[in-house]
């Protein structure tokens, strides 16, 4: 088990570092000139070299590869000031560095997720278990009914329609907004319910029916009869025997849902004008941001690969078939 | 072995014999196409300590009459009439808890694949004890205790570490042996063995038949052996039931069955089936056709259309009316009792040297 | 009766004798395991197929048994070529088509068939029978006289189906009857070798003998050569004029079908001889000899030294585990009839005087019953 998070971990590194290359080739190549971008209207020759040299886009491409990918591992030195480690490079945009940027929009990021996730795996998960357990029961038949229709829902239908509701038309409540969990743990609450809210039910629809239907396919398993022949109840035999199996299927999605969500939800941020890490990517790519967007790539990508990792790693708990092999 | 036997305090069986009893079976189930007729009005009994064998091939119903026994059938979609008593007990009208109770204590099953029929997820051993613990209420260090003399017991080595593996862990063979550990954990009276050898490899086959023979006489549990394989069936089986279309169509001890057959798709199975001995220039003697769709069975015998004979029964006997299958040795065909022993022994019996 | 044909006269009837069609020498497949850290790396090989000599002669039918892992399938995809050897020849009509290239193979392609064990996954749903037993004409370029479709239908005729039934898709059809569909594509372009993997194990009972009375039919009237694969000994005896016994990628046991039959030498072929379960038509039969092996086929991953059978034999000594025994004929064989054995049976299949029983769990219960 050591062995294959360690080989994971240093493919996870060759991976990022593949991203990184390929990102940067790919804005290195495009055509725009980025000091000009920088330098702004009314740019003189002279500084708009200070500029290229302030940014080193006058050294080699391989030097200019080199220092950004060194940069994120020991921290670099810019005419504005040192920048530490990880080191993700300065916005040409903001004229900040990257990764405090991202600091301050993460966490508005893992509030949606955080709040989001718990809502739609107790409830999804319950739902879609309870579904199945029942299943043809009127119980079954309202859950299955209502996640079908909430699953083909989006966020920028069923967001605006809660925010005209709830905030607008009875003033019940304000508009969203972020207050550190730090600062002020009811105020976080509040503050992001409606968002919140929205992206749970979504999710929870999608989650309903899908722990619905692998856990009907996991009930229809020879193993799962046999427990039924061997005496043990329903009961027993829907939570020790089907309920594993079921996880397996889930926990894929699961793994690449939470990475899209840590990325940053372009649509959700936009639709409740909130200022998270979607934003920021936005901003980064259409205003040519090489760094920020260089930097917001990676940052997505150091999700996608950490929560593949973590998937496995519950694959293996779950299936002893992974483990000892 | 004391320890493997169980105390005496069963109530008395129904009949003096019968232990387990069906009569009348119907088993439906509703499917999209329509109204699948597993099982039609289907009667037997088995003696305790007995076996009775059950042939027929796929989609005759012999699988689905066994899950209506243990209760394992989706109760949703299917549909159970008729009367199945075992020691004195009626499972058709049981309730879940009742059944729960019955299930890997007094009725065992053994299933066809045991890749499958374990689960992946836990440990041989747990499989095993689980049962033991419910039924008799034993503790979980009690419950290895009986569960590795019991692994001991059907030839798997080293049973006191198998107990920690997984089945994958383990051979086809052995995976079926610790099945059968598995089936016999709570020393039952009735033994259910659904193909249990089909997946298994000829030599390996052999094995588990002679283990279940021989625990059998140790144990003395009545045992059900649904095979479609009749060399499988003569070796293992005390009586024969043959199943067709979800009818039992002969009935009779293996001996009587399989040396006089009386019905003509059991001279169909035996005649298209080849032997070792056999000679090799006669060309083998399939059924014509294929099994029929349950969903739509032909009406009067079901095994008309596929029928040499129809043209020696009067009028339209075949096609119209269900020919019944007695209590006792006997066929459910209309051929006149002479003139199945004609056929036999005029037309089949040579083609079976 | 069995007996006439233990009569020398009797046997052989085509044999060996003919001209050869197909011969393999040497023929290895090890499919590689890769693991190990932290670069991944061969680090071991499933030994399917482990150096096998085999002939196959003119319109002859050879039977291929043995239990699952011996790589009886995948020396038949060896031999079609639908798999690359790791070694060995495979000659086929004087040629060497061992690693023949695609373009090399194609004229061998079309001589060379193949029928699979499973007549549900082994058609396209999506065509119609016409078109799946029309293509190998059409990707061979063959036209025969009269044109395709004609042709087809005479195929249908010819393996038992309905010729009106050319446009019909294979859902449509029973197991036994798509099986049927197999047999004409295979026979679409005159093949001379046929490889059947199982042809009918996935049928029912009543349905196999329809196929194997058609799978007759078509060898001996149209003198196509086969190559039977089935671990059914009953059915391959009853279908092959010669047969080889595989045991963990090795052939143990090669002969004529009466010598394998009646007279086995190799301790394997006894023990699979015997597992057969057969019916018991009389009490006067005689008995057949018993006996059960012990546990389960070794992993070809790391199949024993010397003989591979020796780890389940009951004549197994030292010698057997340094030294692999040669297929040979050995002395009290017949001609060509070939035994890989160092201490080998009599060629018998009689009752012993006493059953030959290595499961230690059987052992244990039989000696309990004996002394109640």
């Amino acid at each position: 088990m050591f062995q294959f998070i360690l080989r994971r971990t240093v493919g996870a590194v060759v991976t990022l570092f593949l991203i990184g290359a390929a990102t940067f080739l790919l804005f290195v190549a495009a055509p725009s000139d980025y000091a000009s971008l920088a330098c702004g209207k009314d740019c003189s020759p002279a500084r708009l070299e200070d500029i290229r040299q302030a940014l080193g886009l006058n050294l080699p491409i391989a030097q200019q590869f080199w220092d950004f990918m060194s940069g994120i591992v020991t921290g670099r030195d810019f005419p504005q000031g040192h920048c530490d480690a990880p080191c993700l490079g300065q916005s040409f945009y903001y004229n900040e560095m990257v990764w405090s940027l991202i600091k301050d929009r993460f966490p508005l990021t893992l509030s949606l997720t955080i709040g989001a996730l718990v809502v739609f795996l107790v409830v999804g998960l319950g739902a879609g278990m309870i579904s199945a357990y029942k299943r043809g029961s009127l119980v079954d038949k309202v859950a299955t009914g209502t996640s079908m229709v909430l699953s083909s829902f989006q966020i920028y239908f069923l967001g605006p329609i809660a925010l005209i509701v709830l905030v607008y038309q009875t003033g019940w409540m304000e508009d969203p907004k972020y207050v550190p969990f730090t600062e002020d743990p009811i105020g976080w609450l509040v503050g992001l319910s409606i968002p919140m809210a929205v992206m749970a039910t979504i999710f929870t629809a999608q989650y309903t029916r899908m722990a619905r239907a692998s856990m009907i396919e996991q009930l229809a398993e020879e193993h799962v009869r046999t427990a039924r022949a061997k005496g043990m109840s329903q009961k027993y035999v829907f939570f020790r025997y089907a309920w594993r199996g079921s996880l397996i299927p889930i926990v894929t999605v699961l793994g690449i849902d939470i990475s899209a969500l840590l990325g940053g939800g372009v649509v959700t941020e936009l639709t409740f004008s909130l200022q998270g890490i979607g934003r920021l990517a936005v901003d980064g790519a259409s205003q040519k941001d090489l760094p920020l967007t260089m930097g917001i790539m990676l940052f997505g990508a150091f999700f996608i690969l950490i929560l593949n990792i973590l998937t496995d790693i519950v694959y293996a708990y779950i299936d002893p078939r992974v483990r000892l092999s | 072995m004391t320890t493997l036997t169980k105390p005496e305090g069963a109530p008395a069986p129904t009949g003096p014999d019968s232990f387990l009893s069906v009569r009348d079976l119907k088993v439906q189930f509703s499917t999209e196409d329509g109204i699948v007729k597993a099982v039609d009005g289907l009667s037997f009994d088995v003696e305790r300590g007995k076996t009775l064998g059950i042939v027929g091939e796929s989609g005759s119903g012999k699988s689905v009459t066994n899950l209506t026994i243990l209760g394992l059938h989706n109760p949703m979609s299917t549909t159970v009439d008729g009367e199945i008593v075992l020691d004195g007990k009626e499972l058709v009208t049981a309730t879940e808890k009742e059944l729960e109770q019955l299930r890997g204590n007094k009725m065992a099953m053994i299933f066809q694949d045991p890749l499958t029929a374990l689960s992946p997820y836990y440990t041989v051993g747990r499989q095993l004890s689980e049962p033991f613990m419910k039924h008799t209420g034993a503790s979980k260090k009690e419950a290895k205790v009986r569960a590795v003399q019991m692994l001991e017991k059907v030839g798997i080595p080293q049973p006191k570490t198998r107990f920690d593996d997984y089945p994958h862990q383990f051979s086809g063979g052995m995976r079926q042996r610790a099945m059968i550990a598995m089936a016999l954990m709570c020393d039952p009276d009735l033994l259910i063995a659904d193909e249990p050898t089909t997946a298994l490899d000829v030599t390996v086959q052999a094995q588990i038949l002679d283990l279940l023979k021989d625990l059998q006489q140790e144990f003395g549990s009545a045992i059900i052996f649904i095979t479609h394989d009749l060399g499988v069936i003569s070796n293992m089986a005390d009586d024969l039931l043959v199943m067709y279309a979800g009818r039992a169509v002969e009935r009779g001890t293996v001996k009587e069955v399989l040396r006089t057959p009386q019905h003509p798709y059991a001279w169909g199975l035996l005649s298209s089936m080849p032997r070792l001995d056999g000679d090799i220039d006669e060309a083998l003697t399939p059924i014509p056709g294929s099994p029929p769709s349950l969903l739509n069975p032909p009406s009067g015998c079901p095994f008309h259309p596929r029928c040499a004979f129809t043209g020696e029964v009067s009028g339209s006997l075949c096609t119209d009316v269900r020919p019944s299958l007695g209590d006792g040795r006997g066929s459910a065909c209309h051929l006149s009792a002479e003139q199945k022993q004609t056929i036999f022994i005029d037309k089949i019996q040579p083609r079976l040297r | 009766m069995s007996e006439n044909l233990t009569l020398p006269a009797q046997q052989g009837s085509t044999g060996t004798s003919t001209e050869e069609l197909l011969r393999v020498e040497g023929l290895t497949k090890h499919f590689p395991i890769y693991g190990g850290f932290p670069i991944k790396r061969k680090v071991g090989a499933v030994q399917a197929v482990d150096g096998i000599d085999l002939s196959i002669g003119v319109a002859e039918s050879v039977g291929m048994v043995g239990e699952s892992g011996c790589g009886k399938s995948t020396a038949g995809r060896l031999i079609t070529r639908l798999l690359e050897p790791t070694g060995g020849k495979i000659t086929y009509s004087g040629q060497d088509i061992s690693h023949a290239s695609r373009k090399q193979l194609a004229p061998v392609r079309s001589e060379i068939q193949m029928i699979f064990q499973d007549p549900y996954s082994s058609l396209n749903p999506r065509q119609t029978v016409g078109t799946i037993i029309k293509s190998p004409m059409e990707v061979n370029g063959i036209e025969p006289s009269g044109g395709r479709e004609k042709r087809v239908r005479e195929l249908l005729e010819l393996v038992g189906l309905n010729p009106e039934h050319y446009n019909r898709f294979p859902h449509e059809f029973s197991g036994g009857q798509r099986q049927r569909i197999g047999v004409a594509r295979a026979l679409a372009l005159k093949p001379k070798l046929i490889v059947a993997d199982e042809p009918v194990s996935a049928l029912d009972v009543s349905i196999q003998a329809q196929v194997v009375n058609l799978l007759k039919k078509v060898q001996e009237e149209m003198g196509i050569a086969f190559l039977f694969i089935a671990h059914d000994l009953a059915i391959v005896r009853h279908f092959s004029q010669r047969v080889a016994v595989m045991y963990l990628g090795k052939i143990v046991e090669v002969g004529d079908r009466d010598s394998i039959y009646n007279r086995p030498r190799h301790p394997y072929t006894h023990a699979l001889l015997s597992a057969v379960p057969e019916v018991a038509m009389d009490d006067e039969t005689e008995a057949r000899e018993r006996i059960r092996l012990a546990g389960d086929v070794p992993s070809p991953i790391h199949p024993p030294s010397g003989c591979r059978f020796r780890t389940r034999c009951w004549k197994a000594q030292d010698k057997c585990a340094s030294e692999e025994p040669p297929l040979l004929q050995i002395s009290g064989n017949r001609e060509n009839h070939l035994t890989a054995c160092h201490f080998p049976e009599d060629p018998t299949t009689e009752a012993r005087d006493e059953d030959v029983v290595l499961d230690p769990a059987l052992k244990a219960l039989e000696a309990d019953a004996k002394q109640d």
